[in-house]
């Protein structure tokens, strides 16, 4: 499990793209066969909501769980991840301004001003965009590693604001699942805090510092 | 807009929506079935719900639309009562648990005598009505109900109250034995609604027995619930154990629970927005795009005159 060869990573790979069409599919089926419940919008605007949530946090997972497994080759699937969660915000996004609002402009952009939930939805997925475009390896080549990294590092205002969405838009009788999600958030940006701290903390690492001995051996 | 002139027969004696969705389930089930079975996937067929009893001697009303049903599956499987849980189908999960008979309703406050009546003499005090109302949620949807009931005013024939009586309240049943949500502290228990008392007699205003011709369903709010089309739905309390008439107004559940979102008019209107959404626009059960919503839900005309002179932004 430390190390994959090539073929069992392009084959790791092509099961996660599959397994992660199953939801998208799902609804598929349940828009061709009347399975979507009494109120179709409002259920594929949870279920398209949730996997982009879903799909954000897995994306988030990668390095925590890189960091304590050991296992490397999981970066390598979180371009995928990172994708999916674009694919599944960018259906939710459909969902909104095309049932919602018919595509009008207008109507929209006063959603948008006027509802802090469709404010920070919307501002989420305008920032995943740049993310998505600049997926590609070619794109690494042209930003260079490091300002590739700033610019993908906004992954976690995305995941913020994501998590603001989800609790302005349930009733107040209906906050256990963002609680859920927004305590992962939290649990996978304190990872990483905590990570930089350990490395790179303010203070010095001092490796010759003996510490006080109060009894003699 | 209301049909003045009342059809012979009401809509819901037409097509049987059972057996609308009888077969328009199996058909679905059979294409569904012929593709899954090629695909390989399991197929589940939904159980047909069961239906209630149908409701003798129904007439209709000249208080009805004459717009496209919801149907019957959609109105009992959908909907807020949070006695049976916060989820729109806790209601079809969990209000089995209900027990309708014996059921008897407390007609007290500023009453010259405080009495308590039988569900069954309460079905006789008028003849049963089927009202085709337009139903608008505070939350942006809405639905088209055929209920059976008969206008509130029925029930000021049997008690006589005083010159004090402004408002009344209608009170929900609490029985944490029957709707285990009334443990939980989701609102101020038990539900209480209230209406002013012209609003209550206007003619629009019925108490609900039934839906689709049948006895109501549980989920709905059986055995007695109100219903005030140009309201958002909230304002129809359901399963009445209660009704009191009083002076003042009211503080009803959603107004305790929050003041600035809930009013006690709760009148449909477009205009006035609710604290975290628009109420522009509204989505009709099964429909994709949103339709807009109309002042007092399309009942402008018959009861607008209510609010003459209210600026109906401060009452909301």
């Amino acid at each position: 499990m430390q190390t994959l060869t090539d073929r069992q990573l392009a084959l790791l790979k092509r099961l996660l793209f599959v397994a992660a069409l199953v939801p998208a599919a799902q609804l598929v089926w349940a828009i061709a066969f009347d399975g979507l419940g009494p109120n179709p919008v409002e259920t594929l605007q949870r279920k398209t909501g949730t996997w982009t949530f879903n799909f954000l946090l897995l994306t988030l997972a990668v390095t925590p769980l890189r960091g304590i497994s050991g296992w490397h080759w999981l970066i390598r699937l979180r371009r995928m991840l990172g994708l999916y969660a674009f694919f599944y915000g960018t259906l939710h996004f459909l969902t909104f301004i095309g049932f919602d609002h018919a595509f009008d402009i207008g109507e929209i952009a006063k959603d948008v001003v006027k509802r802090p939930f469709a404010t920070v939805g919307f501002a989420a997925w305008t920032i995943m965009l740049p993310l998505a475009l600049t997926s590609t390896n070619r794109a690494i080549r042209a930003l260079g590693g490091k300002r590739w990294q700033a610019l993908h590092r906004s992954v976690y205002a995305v995941g913020i604001l994501a998590a603001f969405h989800y609790f302005w838009l349930v009733k107040a009788t209906a906050l256990i699942w963002p609680i859920v999600y927004t305590t992962l958030l939290v649990a996978l940006l304190g990872w990483r805090a905590q990570d930089r701290l350990r490395r790179y903390g303010p203070w010095p690492a001092l490796p010759k510092v003996q510490t006080i001995r109060f009894f003699r051996r | 807009m209301l049909i003045r002139k009342p059809a012979d027969i009401p809509p819901s004696e037409i097509t049987s929506p059972a057996v609308y969705a009888e077969r328009r389930r199996f058909i679905q089930t059979a294409a569904a079935g012929t593709i899954a079975a090629t695909l390989g996937l399991p197929v589940i067929a939904a159980p047909a719900p069961a239906r209630g009893e149908k409701l003798p001697n129904v007439r209709p009303s000249q208080w009805t639309v004459d717009e496209k049903l919801t149907p019957y599956e959609t109105i009992i499987s959908y909907g807020n009562f949070y006695e049976f849980g916060p989820d729109k189908d806790s209601p079809a999960k969990n209000a089995h648990r209900l027990r309708t008979r014996p059921w008897s309703v407390l007609v007290d406050g500023e009453v010259k005598k405080a009495q308590r009546f039988d569900i069954e003499d309460i079905l006789k005090w008028a003849p049963l009505e089927e009202r085709i109302y337009r139903m608008r949620c505070v939350e942006g949807w809405s639905m088209v109900v055929p209920w059976v009931g008969f206008p509130f005013s029925a029930l000021m024939k049997r008690v006589e109250v005083t010159g004090n009586a402004k408002y009344v309240e209608f009170w929900t049943l609490a029985d944490p034995e029957q709707m285990p949500y009334v443990r939980l502290p989701l609102l101020d228990w038990p539900y209480m609604e209230g209406l002013r008392l012209d609003e209550a007699m206007h003619p629009l205003t019925i108490l609900a027995v039934g839906l689709y011709g049948e006895v109501l369903p549980k989920q709905n709010g059986a055995p007695l619930r109100l219903v005030v089309p140009w309201k958002y739905g909230f304002k129809g309390a359901k399963s009445i154990v209660r009704i009191r008439f009083v002076s003042d107004m009211p503080r009803t559940a959603w107004m305790k629970a929050g003041p600035d979102e809930y009013g006690f008019y709760s009148n449909v209107n477009p205009d006035v927005p609710h604290r975290r959404w628009s109420q522009s626009h509204e989505r009709r059960l099964g429909e994709f795009l949103k339709r807009k919503t109309l002042p007092f839900n399309g009942y402008a005309e018959q009861v607008a005159h209510l609010y003459a002179g209210m600026d109906l932004r401060k009452w909301f």
